[in-house]
């Protein structure tokens, strides 16, 4: 996966600055394989479009160089990458029919009328919008224009195709579509693809691998799964899907775990040293609320503590429980709606327990 | 804007007050045009309605002022400098005037307001002032009392406009689709014409038509700059009232008028079709 020859996008410490003073991407790198889906995952403001708008050539790195299958492009402008994207709102041409925006990229590349006639069919075909061809774009509902999108991006098979927050204008369910749709494609014409997202359930969907982006630096780069479970930071934890978090200080450290006093005085907890100082250095744990048991016995797991019942909101599946540490009122338990879970009430004081597998000491 | 079932007499009152005031204004308006539409076919050498005219005796009326307008070389002399000037130098401040609207609209663009001050000033600083500054200037350089100086001149005046209605149509631009024309493998004069200027053609046309009258009926810099040759219709129209009081300027504005009319509609309806055709607006 990390070969050189299978490398079409390489970013080398790039730095971006638009006022000169302050960057807004700070040493950026990323290898993206061909046939590859990447994400870039981040709030606003953390440099991910910044990113996305240098590869595609509308913003100028101010350090560093970009390549694209080994060749660098810094100095080679938008027009002659032959990057296909998808813009936030989808920008298409409003004087112009459905086809008339797919045949764009061909026409201006030069191809015969009747070889642009069958790849623009082709293209609506794939997104199922054929027939739409005579269409303005002010004619189709937000999630054609969407697809139209898509496969003008894709019309002219460009080896790279980046989007940028595509789905941001579409409500839930066609979102969810559309993720699908969207990974499909990827999936079958094998092209490789940048994503840009402020959604972390649709990074998790789609991607083959995800960066977090935040304050211009990539927190984290690794598949979803990993992302999720094996979290390297504070940020990350707290970005990607729920989280605990417990602030405390690290006693000892002994191999792979710690132990960690807990603020407030609220006892001694073994943990998976993953990212922290030395022993007497702040720490803040994260616990995944699904990893943690409640009403469990002490001793049955590695770190128990007596929680108070705050409130219970049931979600069908699951109950989700908030309970009250010592010094944390925010603790969230995901009780399982499954036969013979445990009845809790408001007020009620019980054990919650965990193992020191899923508690991830991580930095300050 | 219907009375509604509600409205007590002080509504009804104001409401019927109101469409009388703005009908008023509408005659105030519209009058002055109207009145020498009649006159300019009156039989006398007066610039007042006849006796014979208002009991409508068809002999007061004639088309004789329409005749002398036709065979008179010093008029048609002037149509035709009036047409020459009005289309270079419409054809100069579209150009110019759209280039530096788009340039304008750049989003890193500095001194943006500055520049637009410099630009739109033409249309700011008394037509007098403007005109003797040009004389002076033009006199320097050997402009004056030459077609391509007074080109010059009025493409310096319908610049503003173009500028104007061009800024404002890109004003709800979506620069995304510049970037997406690139994207797609389009150079920046394909970008340009395919798809930036059919999307702001509407603005164009408007600063155009504003242009061209601007020219059409300028008089006060053609005082000063031309010579007998460069003669103007309003220039021709102004030596008329002063040299000869004849009412042939009276069938002139009639027929300016009806050209103006005319003018305004095609465009109006040439734009109604042209945005139908985009899908901008239903139906």
């Amino acid at each position: 996966m990390s070969e050189t020859a299978d490398i079409l996008v390489k970013f080398d410490s790039v730095q971006k600055s638009y006022d000169g003073e302050t960057l807004v991407v700070k040493d950026f790198n990323l290898d993206v394989s061909k046939g590859e889906f990447v994400t870039m995952l981040g709030p606003s403001g953390s440099g991910k479009t910044t990113c996305l708008m240098m590869l595609a050539g509308f913003e100028p790195a101010t350090h560093g160089e970009i390549y694209l299958d080994g060749v660098p492009i810094n100095n080679v402008p938008p027009h002659k990458r032959g990057i296909g994207m998808v813009f936030q709102n989808y920008a298409l041409f409003p004087h112009m029919t459905v086809a008339e925006n797919l045949a764009f990229p061909l026409e201006v590349r030069g191809l015969g009328k009747s070889e642009i006639e069958d790849k623009v069919n082709k293209a609506l075909d794939m997104v199922r919008l054929g027939g739409f061809g005579d269409r303005r774009p002010a004619q189709l509902s937000g999630g054609q224009q969407q697809r139209v999108a898509v496969s003008r991006a894709l019309v002219f098979e460009p080896k790279l195709v980046l989007m940028d927050e595509p789905l941001g204008a579409l409500d839930k369910n066609l979102r969810e579509e559309m993720q699908y749709e969207i990974k499909h494609i990827h999936e079958n014409l094998q092209v490789t693809m940048v994503y840009v997202t402020h959604d972390q359930s649709e990074a998790l969907t789609m991607s083959d691998r995800i960066a977090v982006f935040d304050d211009g630096i990539v927190q984290q780069l690794a598949p979803p799964d990993e992302l999720y479970e094996k979290p390297m930071n504070a940020f990350v934890a707290g970005f990607i899907g729920e989280n605990n978090r417990l602030f405390g200080k690290v006693v000892s450290i002994d191999g792979k775990f710690c132990q960690v006093e807990l603020e407030g005085g609220g006892g001694m907890v073994k943990a998976l040293a993953v990212n922290i100082g030395g022993v007497g250095s702040r720490t803040t744990l994260s616990l995944r609320p699904e990893r943690v048991t409640i009403g469990a016995a002490k001793g049955a797991t590695e770190n128990s503590l007596s929680a108070t019942v705050q409130e219970l909101i049931y979600l069908g599946d699951h109950i989700r429980s908030r309970v009250r540490l010592t010094g944390n009122s925010e603790f969230v338990v995901k009780v399982p709606n499954s036969h013979g879970h445990v009845h809790l009430k408001k007020g009620e004081v019980t054990q919650i327990g965990w193992e020191a597998e899923d508690c991830r000491a991580l930095d300050a | 804007m219907a009375l509604p079932a509600y409205a007590g007499p002080l509504e009804t009152t104001w409401y019927y007050t109101f469409r009388f005031l703005c009908g008023c204004i509408f005659l105030f308006l519209i009058t002055p045009i109207l009145v020498i539409i009649p006159l300019s076919f009156n039989v006398e050498p007066y610039f007042t309605f006849t006796s014979g005219m208002l009991s409508f005796d068809p002999d007061a009326y004639s088309l004789k002022w329409y005749e002398d307008f036709i065979n008179n070389t010093q008029w048609t002399h002037s149509v035709k400098n009036s047409f020459i000037i009005a289309i270079f130098s419409t054809i100069l401040a579209t150009i110019l005037g759209t280039l530096a609207a788009l340039g304008l609209s750049k989003p890193h663009m500095p001194y943006r307001s500055l520049m637009m001050g410099v630009l739109i000033s033409p249309m700011i600083v008394p037509l007098i002032i403007s005109a003797a500054g040009m004389y002076f200037f033009y006199s320097n350089i050997g402009l004056s009392q030459t077609y391509l100086g007074i080109i010059l001149a009025h493409t310096a005046l319908g610049t503003p406009f173009v500028v104007i209605t061009v800024t404002a149509t890109l004003v709800g631009f979506n620069h995304s689709l510049t970037r997406a024309s690139a994207n797609l493998g389009a150079n920046p004069t394909t970008t340009f014409f395919k798809v930036i200027m059919p999307l702001i053609l509407p603005g164009v046309i408007s600063g155009a038509l504003f242009a061209f009258i601007t020219s059409f009926d300028e008089v006060v810099v053609v005082l000063f700059l031309a010579g007998f040759d460069q003669r103007t219709i309003p220039r021709q129209m102004w030596s008329g009232i002063r040299e000869q009081i004849s009412p042939t300027i009276l069938a002139v504005a009639t027929i300016l008028v009806m050209i103006s009319i005319a003018l305004l509609a095609t465009l109006e309806v040439l734009r109604r079709r042209s945005e139908r055709l985009r899908g901008m607006t239903p139906g």
